[in-house]
């Protein structure tokens, strides 16, 4: 199937992965199934299993071993991929964090869980934010297509040499990874034209020239790496566009940093990550039938944070509403604090408030977006406070 | 055709080892000393050896940015990892040589160090399921019997009696009462794999084992008593001598199980008492000052004692009946 021309075929998120994965056939995947990305480990395992790709697969004994096996063989100088979850990504974390400061170009499709405790396998955006930090790109997408085509795109990005920086591509546990929806496929000759071959860099496996990775780094240098590390961040601003428009060219599909929906002459704009931006979009366009000037602005990277985006889409708005799927205990949600301080030096801030909604998989309906856009309309929104949607107090 | 000598003379005149001078091991440390007896017997059997480590003493002396003192491709990750990082470059090696990108005649030996921490404990299920998984490497173990790097905490590893920081002698506990796990045996107990106990006291044995190990097909493990001078408190040109000690104590046997099947490489013809090993240490002075010490030392005696029968008797037992 999908061998020549670009097909739309009904799948689910997990199963757009699974294909971008076997289009892009990376040299390694190393992964442990999880709940609800386990589908991506399943129907990449058959793949391999079928000799439909030429992918090593090692079938580690735990998320912890995984993201360190792709850190081995990145570091050999592999193309290498995992996937994983909530639980499994927080056994990562301490190797999450090496894989961004080797400066290893892996990309990692997350389907979004809700961290334990208690234990929960519906999506909330927990997982990956607490991983926020951690030195990686961040996408997330609203659906299985984008879910499939920025995991492609994403093999590019990281491997830029001005980046040279793992990707998480995440998407909403069971609401994208497991509906079913029309996935339009790229030929498989495009996809692994547009990913090329990896060029290594360093590769350990070059005996020739002998490397040390991960040396004891102290006080007289860790700091100039970190600002490295920081710098090639920076750098994703410049890269990024020239890679969407070259993903455009062969996809005929335009991605950038946020995506805006009716933001023209909003006075009224929601703020979202993930797989909602379907139903608060459904909610705009029903809200302005009846006459309200509301929008959206669609956040796709959000590391690093596109602050200019957000100040060119949200300045002079009346009013910001900022969804978050996550909680920061104590301090403001992730994406709320984000979009606030972005907004700080802008010449007319909007009226900005926090809705925290979504947790462990709670439902998130039109009726509950309605109620959002419908505080800031009549303006009994109060400013800075956080609100939570669909929560029985 | 085991290696001489002469041969590694020879190779070594005109080679570096792998792990070169200006590394800030303590001097008389036996880290190292396992590190190059492993390296040179590859390279002498012309393999291009690629290290990774564990987080440790050897590997924070070894690698002080923007200094390292390998010659040879390295990496180091973490601490609990290095086996599953190992996993990783020797797979990415079988996935590029299988698309051309690497020449099938290149010999590389894929080695994984790691202190006694980083594989008894924190580094056990990582080194596990990589073996389970059969990947083609030899996991070094340098056992220094106890956390040195970070300061001389008790692992599980410790003897009885001995001194650390977080298993003091005191006045009511007598420091560690648990014994050493026994790691040779752990490690054999998985399908498919060899598992040999080496010194750097014995450098042909030690080399006839690493040698096997990289013929191997399949996973293997080499546990090297490795002293740590400074909080076994031992003098700094003892080190090679412990070894042997450990050796004519039965603390340390030195054996092998290859697929199942049990062979003590050396039978020393008479045996010393455990407690000349014990004495030879400072790391037991406090023990040694307690009204239980002999009762504690008599119970490692019976339990090397015992062990060593059960060997004996292992190796008859398993003679010519591997378990696959
Ligand atoms: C996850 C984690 N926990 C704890 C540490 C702290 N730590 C670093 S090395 C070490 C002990 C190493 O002991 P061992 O493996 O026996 O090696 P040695 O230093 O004795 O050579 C510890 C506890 C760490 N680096 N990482
Ligand atoms: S503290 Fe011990 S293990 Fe560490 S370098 Fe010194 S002697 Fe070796
Ligand atoms: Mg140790």
């Amino acid at each position: 199937m999908m061998e020549k021309v670009a097909q739309m075929i009904a799948v689910t998120g997990a199963q757009a992965v699974a294909h971008a994965m076997r289009q892009i056939e990376p040299d390694v995947v190393a992964a442990y199934p999880i709940t609800p990305q386990t589908p991506i480990v399943e129907y990449f395992a058959k793949f391999v299993a079928d000799g439909v790709v030429k992918t090593e697969m090692i079938p580690v004994e735990s998320e912890h071993s995984a993201m360190s096996a792709v850190v081995g063989a990145a570091a050999a100088g592999a193309r290498a991929m995992t996937a994983t979850s909530a639980n499994g990504l927080a056994l990562m974390h301490e190797i999450v964090y090496i894989a961004a400061s080797t400066r290893l170009p892996v990309v990692m499709p997350v389907v979004n869980r809700a961290l334990s405790g208690p234990i929960n396998i519906h999506c909330d955006h927990s997982d990956t934010m607490a991983e926020r930090d951690s030195g990686w790109i961040q996408f997330y997408v609203e659906d299985a297509q984008e879910a499939y085509d920025l995991t492609i795109l994403s093999v590019r990005l990281a491997e830029h040499e001005h980046v040279r920086l793992p990707v998480m591509v995440n998407q909403d546990g069971f609401i994208i990874s497991h509906g079913v929806e029309p996935v339009s496929f790229l030929p498989d000759d495009v996809v692994k034209k547009f990913v090329g071959e990896l060029k290594p860099i360093y590769p350990l496996l070059d005996t020739e020239h002998p490397v040390t990775y991960g040396p004891l780094d102290l006080y007289d240098y860790y700091f100039e790496h970190k600002r490295q590390q920081i710098e090639a961040m920076k750098n994703v601003e410049k890269v990024f566009p020239e890679v969407a428009q070259e993903f455009f060219k062969i996809s005929g599909r335009k991605y950038s940093f946020v995506e805006p929906y009716k933001l023209d002459d909003a006075e009224h704009v929601m703020v979202a990550l993930g797989s909602t931006n379907g139903t608060v979009k459904y909610t705009v366009d029903k809200m302005r039938e009846e006459g309200c000037k509301v929008g959206l602005l669609k956040i796709w990277m959000f590391r690093p944070f596109p602050k200019d985006e957000i100040q060119r889409y949200l300045t002079g708005r009346k009013s910001v509403v900022v969804l978050d799927r996550s909680a920061s205990f104590g301090a403001e949600a992730p994406l709320y604090e984000a979009v606030k301080s972005s907004l700080y030096e802008s010449a007319s801030r909007p009226l900005l408030s926090s809705f925290i909604y979504g947790l462990g998989g709670r439902g998130i309906a039109i009726e509950d977006v309605e109620e959002a856009f419908e505080k800031s309309i009549s303006g009994e929104l109060v400013t800075d406070y956080e609100y939570y949607l669909g929560l029985r107090e | 055709m085991p290696l001489t000598m002469k041969k590694l003379a020879e190779v070594f005149s005109h080679k570096d080892v792998g792990l070169t001078q200006g590394h800030r091991m303590c001097p008389g440390c036996g880290a190292p000393i396992t590190v190059k007896l492993a390296l040179m017997t590859a390279k002498a059997m012309g393999y291009e050896p690629i290290v990774a480590f564990a987080t440790g003493c050897m590997e924070v002396s070894s690698t002080i940015y923007p200094y390292s003192a390998w010659s040879v491709p390295y990496i180091h990750n973490a601490f609990e990892n290095v086996s599953a990082t190992i996993s990783g470059v020797e797979t990415a090696y079988r996935a590029l040589k299988k698309r051309g990108k690497i020449s099938p005649d290149k010999k590389y030996a894929f080695f994984a160090f790691g202190g006694d921490g980083g594989t008894y404990d924190i580094g056990l299920q990582s080194l596990s399921g990589a073996i389970e998984r059969g990947h083609k490497f030899v996991y070094i173990l340098y056992d220094n019997e106890g956390y040195m790097n970070t300061g001389n905490q008790r692992s599980g590893s410790t003897p009885p009696g001995a001194e650390t920081t977080t298993a003091p002698v005191g006045k009511e506990i007598p420091g560690k009462v648990q014994l050493k796990k026994n790691i040779v045996e752990i490690i054999a107990a998985h399908e498919d794999v060899y598992a040999a106990a080496v010194i750097i006291g014995d450098p042909m044995d030690f080399m006839s084992k690493i040698e096997k190990a990289l013929q191997f097909d399949g996973p293997s493990f080499i546990a090297s008593l490795s002293p740590c001078v400074r909080f076994w408190r031992i003098p700094e040109n003892k080190t090679v001598e412990m070894t042997k000690l450990a050796v004519q104590t039965k603390y340390w046997p030195l054996y092998e199980v290859e697929r199942g099947v049990y062979r003590i490489t050396r039978k020393p013809s008479k045996f010393r008492p455990v407690i000349d090993f014990v004495k030879a240490q400072q790391r037991f002075r406090l023990l040694l000052k307690r009204p239980d010490a002999d009762a504690i030392v008599q119970r490692i005696q019976d339990y090397v004692d015992k062990r060593w029968e059960r060997l004996l008797a292992l190796e008859q037992a398993t003679k010519d009946k591997p378990s696959r």
